[in-house]
């Protein structure tokens, strides 16, 4: 069998605190073909940002990080500082939600793009600064030679999100991790910025994990999502699937909670109480304490793992697997 | 609802005076920040007031409150002007005015209990006794969904939603007539922002207060607003009924915000990108204000800045080529 482009298995996180150890992830599973976008959807708390954090090294000394995270069937959990680094920035690409403490505020734009364009691809100077406002214009911004000469503080937050995915780009990774990238800036930017999101994959190929909160960013990037409660994935299933048949409690409670621009103007349907805390996560299943269907026999008792519904779909609840067919015709309705 | 306006707000201005970039000599410029608005928002109605950063909608509210005063420009509440002078009658009108915050654990002292901080505009305004005082809070703990439990804790032992409950429920401990809401969901998880945007509308309706309800998202502001004002560089360009704008927006800024908003349900639907970032509101386009970003403008746009004009029922739309739809106009080039 082909060996795809990530595949993670039994990712687990724990925080040492000084005092105790705090599980900040459950053990995470995914793989990632060439060239697929992937999104992962959660809440604040939910490890939808630490895991990638996690399997790329970067959560430092505080973190134990165990499991496996393989890229191109090379295990790279574990891998020294200076391998992991020749990994970060060229095979995969990281951008994060606010651009500007991203970059550097002392260097001029150019100066950084060239950096990153002579440290991943060995380019010189003079055809590094060539490359960097062809990078510039591949992600629209207008007068790129000019831009290039500019401190990050003279760009707009949309201007330098693009400069991020530009320099994100030098490396010309095979997979781009864009952690909330829109969600500091303005509605009309952030359509413009998700725009370049989708034209850089159409020209390059590359593979996206797109890490939001927002549902609807999520919907209009990724080809399969997994959506994420309290450090562990409760559904995974193609972009159509979880939005069209949600099966897992949590994504059903997420797409009804969600306030909608057009249709029926309906009370929204909240979900009650709130995310537990990491340290005090109930026994059994973690959405248990706010699940509308839980059933104390089975729910409070063990932690569902993820199992297949239909084909690509698969959700950790132990209702939609012990449920009765009426109990299940009631869940579908619901 | 032809009630007199509870409050109205009449060509308000705001400008600010900002140096130029270059040297400490340069020269100094103007920064419209709220460049003549004008709204009512009724007894028990919720005004919406939707924009991107920088549009001025934070800067409104604090003039509606008198937090700082106008460059020109009137606000009269219950009948009376509101003067920024921090006087009496000021500070009389305060107590029927309340404002809410994105960020509650800013907005609340870490070191006081909820309860004891949820007490102090009662306090401060010496009303009741002690018992009175505290039944009151309990009453409004109940109200907003906080258990009475939650009274002795401190900010940071609760969670973000709790903690906007708090912020609430102080802000109506003096039965306000009007909460000036600032983006008070953005910095909540979005399971919690339904509670509290249905808390939001519950209590309206069971305390008849009118809120205005400043947010940049129009999915939030739809669900809560019995009518809605659009921004964009200090001036509104669209207001109505928020069905009849979301559904035909008029103004072309209006057209794109509204189809920026991703949703799950409106996958792989055409969008309307605009090119380029909001203009500095030190340096205002001539004309109308949108013109170098709008896929509709004309020779006129570029000069005359449109008025605030009726369009259809109940609707005012700022813009020359007022209804004409981006989409349809690109789809006929």
């Amino acid at each position: 069998m082909r060996e795809p482009l990530v595949r993670i298995n039994g990712l687990t996180i724990d925080f040492d605190t000084g005092q105790s150890n705090v599980r900040a992830l459950h053990g995470f599973d995914l793989q990632i073909e060439k060239g697929e976008a992937v999104g992962i959807v959660g809440e604040s708390g939910s490890g939808k940002s630490i895991t990638w954090l996690g399997a790329l090294g970067l959560l430092g000394p505080r973190a134990r990080v165990a499991g496996s995270v393989r890229l191109d069937g090379r295990e790279i959990l574990g891998l020294g500082e200076r391998e992991m680094a020749a990994i970060r920035g060229k095979r995969v690409a990281m951008i994060f939600q606010d651009p500007t403490s991203s970059l550097n505020p002392v260097h001029r734009i150019g100066r950084q793009l060239v950096e990153s364009l002579v440290l991943h691809r060995g380019m010189s100077a003079r055809s590094a600064s060539a490359e960097a406002r062809r990078l510039l214009e591949r992600v629209q911004i207008a007068a790129a030679a000019q831009r290039l000469s500019e401190y990050p503080h003279e760009l707009s937050g949309g201007m330098n999100q693009r400069v991020m995915i530009a320099m994100a780009l030098a490396g010309e990774p095979d997979l781009l991790i864009a952690d909330e990238p829109t969600t500091a800036l303005d509605v009309t930017i952030q359509a413009q910025i998700l725009e370049v999101l989708k034209e850089m994959r159409r020209e390059t190929g590359m593979g996206l994990v797109i890490i939001s909160h927002d549902l609807g960013i999520v919907a209009e990037l990724a080809d399969r999502v997994v959506v994420m409660y309290a450090g562990r994935p409760v559904e995974t299933a193609p972009v159509s699937r979880i939005f069209d048949a949600p099966r897992h409690p949590y994504t059903r409670g997420l797409l009804a909670a969600l306030p909608e621009i057009d249709g029926a103007l309906e009370r929204l349907v909240a979900i009650p109480g709130q995310v537990p805390e990491p340290h005090k996560l109930p026994p059994g299943c973690p959405f248990a304490p706010r699940c509308a269907q839980a059933n104390a026999n089975v729910c409070d008792e063990t932690v569902p793992t993820m199992r297949a519904i239909a084909q690509d779909h698969a959700a950790a609840c132990a209702l939609i697997h012990t449920a009765k067919p009426e109990a299940l015709r009631s869940l579908e309705l619901a | 609802m032809t009630s007199a306006p509870l409050i109205s707000v009449s060509e308000l201005r705001r400008t600010y005076k900002v140096k130029t970039t270059g040297g400490w000599f340069s020269p100094t410029a103007e920064l419209k920040a709220v460049d003549g608005v004008s709204f009512d928002i009724r007894p028990g109605e919720t005004l919406g007031l939707v924009g991107e950063s920088g549009c001025g909608k934070s800067t409104t509210a604090k003039l509606v409150l008198g937090l700082i005063p106008a460059t020109s420009g009137k606000v009269v509440f219950e009948g009376k002007p509101v003067a920024a002078d921090s006087k009496r009658a000021w500070r009389e009108q305060r107590r029927r005015m309340q404002m809410v915050y994105q960020d509650p654990l800013g907005a609340l002292d870490r070191r006081l209990p909820v309860g004891a901080q949820a007490m102090e505009p009662l306090d401060i305004f010496g009303e009741g006794t002690k018992a009175e005082r505290r039944d009151r809070m309990l009453a409004l703990f109940d109200a907003v969904g906080l258990p009475r439990t939650s009274v002795d804790r401190y900010p940071h032992e609760l969670s973000g939603g709790q903690r906007q409950r708090v912020v609430l429920a102080r802000a109506l401990m003096l039965r306000p007539s009007l909460l000036v809401c600032d983006e008070p969901i953005s910095a909540l998880d979005v399971s919690i922002q339904a509670q509290v945007i249905n808390l939001l509308k519950d209590l309206q309706e069971q305390l008849g207060v009118a809120y205005l309800f400043i947010s940049h998202d129009l999915k939030v502001v739809r669900h809560v607003s019995h009518r809605v004002a659009v921004m964009y560089l200090g001036r509104i360009v669209e207001s109505g009924r928020p069905e009849a704008i979301m559904r035909a927006p008029a103004h072309p800024y209006s057209q794109a915000l509204i189809s920026a908003v991703p949703s799950p349900r409106a996958r792989g639907k055409e969008r309307i990108v605009l090119e380029g970032d909001p203009p500095s509101p030190v340096d205002i386009p001539k004309g109308c204000a949108f013109h170098p970003r709008c896929p509709l403008a004309t020779d006129r746009c570029r000069s005359e800045a449109p008025e605030l004009r009726p369009f259809g029922e109940q609707r005012h739309v700022a813009c020359h080529r007022a209804g004409v739809s981006i989409t349809s106009a690109r789809g006929a080039a």
